[in-house]
């Protein structure tokens, strides 16, 4: 296993632990409560987490894909 | 006629023509027509997923579900994320696997893994029974959009009838490249008309985002969060943990993995999906926008706020334009639960049981099956009623139950014997079906037990036995079966073939 796909670990975290800290109505963060705001925040990071796992996975060198 | 009428008949005309249309240059055998001769792009997949993912529950049920039940609704935004962070990894290996085997269904994956084509029927019954009710729901969904928003001018009746016709003609000549043509449309109109919606009723109503939240915290408080009991953390995360593993068990949700052109397409999918994710937020928006407008609604009317909310504030193109959305929504999933439906009867279902049946054959009984599989899902759209929802809650919950002999089967050494699987399935199956019908809760059985615990999602206790069933099962039975990770061939024994 490589190293970089532990980093796949990390939206886990943040989605499930986090839940048991974020659930909260305040603050209030981008006029939403802070429970809709963190989830918010951990679909783009997540997507950002995947996006670097992309990157820096060497399965992705060879062959392309339209 | 009113010119919401026309919207909608508009795009259900371009979206039957753009699905017929897609087959040209093709040559239709089984491989092209289900799989799409495994050649489609990253941008085609990510199309196709999204077009499992937003179905005319997007317009129904999801603002309908924040408008009735608050903050637990946001667990389908996590665990969808959580989802296609783990397709990074297993998509690639269904890949690679269905590829070397030639694999058309979900069913074919564990046949092939377990060397079992009895497994195969047992999948394929679960698949065939539980994509039939999604077809249901859909089907059903899109008679309320097109009735709602053409003002009642197209019965609900009509519509059904219509659309699975339509969607029937396309699937028959074009098979799933119907399906990915049709998704792009349909993309970009969701896309576009939900974050619209999302924007501007809060905006409307309320004068922004914040201000509408507040005063749903003023008139009910901590409704927008998760509650102390019932659907409170535990019961979210233990949600989020069963359905992001069971979340791609589904049979048409293996259809777009086997339709990649390469692993890499896969993976790009899984970077952008989380934040796709989002588009559900702006549909919740529009559910929490509706609760101090419009109170009271309980049921299937909550479901149709939006739709509501909508033809209170906008002319009637708009709406039109609306319901021809809701169309296209409801056909691209309907597309490929039928195409799932009838491979599984004829490939893992018909040929295990007439063993005489040549390739080309089955290759035609699947088309052929098309319009038998519509018409059967139109009788149950008008005839079934509670049967038919508690049918669903089972096939559903079987369907999550699939989970560990599928990841089992990703490992290298999968001890998991093709006994093993099927005790594991069944065991999982039956214990969530049982408690969620009997409406058995874990606080029932156990009253001493915290609240936590109690709260507890009872999918994921049925999928700890079954991994526990799984496990002491195969290590009983691994003795009498092969070892048959790399064979290709079935075997033909017959004391093999009674499981």
């Amino acid at each position: 296993m490589k190293k970089i796909y532990w980093l796949g670990i990390i939206p886990f975290l943040g989605f499930v632990v986090g839940a048991l800290f974020t659930n909260k109505v305040t603050p209030y963060v981008l006029g939403m409560p802070f429970f809709h705001f963190w989830i918010v925040l951990w679909s783009v990071l997540t997507t950002g987490i995947m996006w670097v796992i992309y990157l820096l996975d060497p399965a992705n060198e060879k062959g392309d894909s339209r | 006629m009113n010119i919401a009428v026309l919207f909608i008949l508009f795009f259900f005309v371009i979206s039957v023509l753009i699905g017929i249309q897609a087959k040209k240059g093709k040559e239709m055998n089984l491989e092209q027509w289900s799989v799409g001769g495994r050649g489609m792009g990253a941008l085609l997949i990510f199309l196709l997923s999204a077009g499992e993912m937003y179905t005319t529950f997007t317009f129904l049920g999801a603002s309908g579900s924040a408008y009735g039940e608050g903050g637990s609704i946001f667990s389908i935004v996590t665990y969808g994320c959580l989802a296609t962070v783990i397709s990074y990894w297993t998509f690639p290996a269904i890949w690679r696997y269905a590829k070397k085997h030639q694999l058309v269904s979900q069913s074919d994956f564990f046949v092939k893994k377990y060397q079992s084509p009895y497994l195969g029927v047992l999948v394929a019954v679960i698949g065939v029974i539980a994509c039939t009710c999604y077809l249901v729901l859909q089907l059903k969904g899109l008679g309320y959009i097109v009735f709602a928003t053409s003002y009642g001018a197209i019965s609900s009746t009509a519509a059904i009838w219509v659309g699975a016709i339509g969607v029937t003609i396309f699937v028959i000549v074009s098979g799933i490249h119907g399906s990915a043509r049709t998704a792009i449309l349909k993309d970009i109109l969701i896309l576009g008309i939900i974050v619209f919606l999302g924007v501007y009723f809060p905006m409307h109503y309320y004068g922004g985002l914040q201000p509408m939240y507040e005063a749903i915290e003023q008139a009910k408080p901590n409704f927008t969060i998760l509650p102390d009991q019932g659907m409170s953390v535990s019961w979210y995360i233990s949600t989020v943990v069963l359905s992001s593993i069971g979340f791609y068990m589904w049979p048409h949700g293996f259809s777009p993995i086997y339709a990649a052109s390469s692993e890499k397409a896969l993976r790009k999918n899984s970077i952008l999906m989380p934040l796709y994710q989002l588009i559900l937020l702006f549909a919740f928006f529009v559910g929490f926008a509706a609760i101090l407008q419009t109170p009271g609604l309980k049921g299937s009317d909550a479901d149709l706020i939006l739709l509501q909310l909508s033809k209170q504030d906008f002319d009637p193109w708009f709406v039109g334009l609306i319901g021809g959305t809701g169309v296209l929504a409801a056909l691209v999933p309907c597309s490929m639960l039928l195409m799932s439906i009838s491979t599984l009867l004829s490939k893992n279902i018909y040929s295990v049981f007439t063993p005489s049946a040549t390739e080309k054959q089955i290759a035609k009984l699947v088309k052929y099956m098309v319009p038998l599989i519509s018409l059967i899902g139109i009788y149950l759209t008008f005839q079934g009623g509670n049967t038919l929802f508690s049918l669903a809650l089972i096939a559903y919950n079987f369907i999550t139950q699939l989970a560990p002999a599928f990841f089992a089967s990703l490992m290298k050494n999968n001890f998991v014997t093709k006994h093993g699987a099927f005790a594991g399935i069944i065991t999982g199956g039956v214990i969530v079906s049982i408690m969620e019908l009997g409406n058995i809760k874990i606080g029932q059985l156990f009253p001493y037990l915290p609240q936590a615990i109690k709260d507890l999602n009872v999918g994921i206790i049925a999928l700890f036995v079954n991994i526990v069933v799984l496990v002491v099962v195969s290590l009983m039975t691994k003795n009498f079966t092969y070892t048959h990770q790399d064979t290709d061939d079935l075997e033909t024994s017959t004391l093999e073939q009674k499981i």
